[in-house]
């Protein structure tokens, strides 16, 4: 089943430009991501791709450059039910806050609900279908600072299922897990995306992984190097390689 | 022999104001330890001291001038954390330090103040009047309508600032709404155990409670008990013992942290 309409574009930016200071990390970048889409923002370490994530998600403004999500200018947007997010530091927040699994999964719903609404049994029922999707449901009475790095950020990801956006955002999901756990991890994601149609943005320094599961590249390296199918990407990159690092990849397999 | 206690119109104004500020301190205490905002409560029970001296310096009722000067500066105070032009907690000790400068020497022109000052300073139920009573407990109610109205906006605001801007909470109006709170919960409190020991009102039962585990809405519940135990206990034994109201309301506070804590780490 082919899900990927390009026909519909959710995501723009537009000569995106951003600097702390004298600093400059981004350097008019644009890029489009379409409905179904599973697009990995690949680059090393300190290349701006969590800086570009942001821009996107509206948390820190740009200084040049648009976003658009859903064809609507970012500073118009209202609909942020449909973006669910996974934030970086979701695998190393205090562990001592005091929020069962089924707590924390219930604050994906906010976004559903907003201001002055309290939550309904529809949101329970949206919360353990969401903890059904990742397998800890059976986890929902324990405490989030309990669990494993690769149960808490399947919590995450709960979360951000909980409110049923079109797209998801995820920036560094496996930092900090062990291998077997990032395996399933990306089963999960690539389930979501294949079958639920998801959408799924995927910020991550682990080429090699991000090569094998995504349908499209975006390499940041304070520009955007390149944006390309996986495929093309390792054909370049054997000629190329991205700020030193070499991509060494035997096989892959990949779907269109 | 317990009920010689109601006999005195004072013990009865004291546990009223006294429940409702062991009520409403720990719901303020938990977004503010979370947050690693306990300092604020500090801060702001100093500026209410400033606004205390006012009060006493014209002849107003120092609950209201009080309460006026806390929300004032955490207003200034959030306006200065935002502006990221100074560090938070450097912003906390501009206006700690401010305001009690600016206490000490407002208490030095009116003289012969200093009697009074001292029931502020370490809180005196026998200083509680009806008015503070009927004051206190409009506030309570103003803080516990807003806290029940952005209930699930705050929890995750302080669970995760970036995710719940993303889903769309307006976390700049969250952030302030708290911290108007926690001034008001500061200004409502002094009555009982004075400015010098509210953060450990709005604090300890709060701390003790987080050790032991459980979830947000338990972890909310157990402070409750622990500061409701806390507050009557030490206005009771204050009274028969004729101690200091706040300060014996923290020590049983810290009393009951030892002990849970301590059981906890076998």
């Amino acid at each position: 089943m082919q899900i990927t309409d390009h026909t519909k574009t959710i995501i723009e930016a537009e000569g995106i430009s951003f600097s702390y200071g004298d600093d400059e990390v981004l350097k008019d970048i644009s890029l489009e991501v379409h409905k179904g889409d599973y697009l990995g923002i690949i680059g090393p370490n300190g290349a701006g791709k969590t800086t570009f994530l942001k821009i996107l998600l509206g948390l820190l403004k740009p200084a040049s450059g648009k976003v658009r999500l859903f064809g609507q200018d970012i500073s118009e947007f209202k609909d942020w039910w449909r973006i669910g997010y996974v934030p970086q530091k979701a695998t190393n927040f205090d562990a001592n806050f005091p929020s069962t699994v089924e707590e924390t999964v219930l604050m994906g719903r906010y976004s559903r609900k907003g201001l002055f609404r309290r939550l309904s049994k529809e949101d329970i029922q949206f919360t353990e279908q969401a903890l059904k999707q990742v397998e800890m449901l059976e986890y929902k009475d324990r405490l989030i600072g309990e669990l494993s790095g690769g149960q808490q950020q399947r919590v995450f990801i709960a979360r951000a299922l909980a409110g049923q956006p079109e797209v998801i955002f995820l920036d560094e999901p496996t930092t900090g897990i062990d291998e077997k756990s990032q395996q399933e991890f990306y089963a999960l994601l690539r389930k979501l995306n294949r079958e639920l149609g998801l959408t799924l943005v995927l910020v991550s320094h682990d080429i090699e992984m991000v090569t094998k599961e995504v349908m499209h590249i975006a390499c940041i390296d304070h520009t955007l190097v390149c944006h390309t199918s996986p495929e093309e990407y390792l054909k370049e990159s054997e000629s190329i390689s991205i700020a030193g690092q070499k991509v060494k990849i035997m096989e892959h397999h990949h779907r269109h | 022999m317990i009920f010689d206690l109601f006999q005195y119109g004072f013990v009865i104004r004291g546990l009223e104001a006294g429940i409702i500020v062991a009520i409403i301190a720990p719901l303020i205490g938990i977004f503010l330890v979370l947050r690693r905002y306990s300092l604020i409560a500090d801060t702001l029970s100093h500026v209410s001291l400033a606004g205390i001296a006012i009060g006493l310096l014209f002849g107003i009722n120092p609950v209201l001038t009080a309460i006026i000067t806390t929300v004032v500066a955490s207003l200034g105070i959030e306006k200065l954390r935002v502006s990221n032009k100074v560090y938070g907690e450097s912003a906390l000790a501009l206006f700690l330090s401010g305001s009690l400068a600016l206490a000490i020497v407002l208490l030095s022109l009116g003289k012969g103040l200093n009697a009074n000052l001292f029931n502020y300073l370490f809180g005196s139920i026998v200083t509680v009047t009806t008015t503070d009573v009927f004051i206190i407990a409009l506030l309570a109610l103003i803080v516990l309508a807003t806290i029940s109205i952005f209930y699930k906006e705050l929890v995750y605001v302080t669970f995760d600032e970036d995710a719940a801007k993303v889903s769309g909470i307006p976390t700049r109006l969250i952030n302030t709404i708290l911290i108007v709170l926690a001034a008001l919960t500061v200004s409502l409190s002094i009555p009982i155990v004075g400015v010098l020991l509210i953060a450990a009102l709005i604090v300890v039962p709060v701390v003790t409670a987080l050790q032991l585990k459980k979830s947000f809405t338990q972890t909310i519940l157990y402070a409750e008990v622990i500061s409701l135990f806390s507050v009557i206990a030490g206005i009771v034994s204050s009274f028969y013992l004729n101690l200091s109201t706040g300060g014996t309301i923290v020590l049983i506070m810290l009393a009951v942290f030892v002990l849970v804590f301590t059981t906890k780490q076998k």
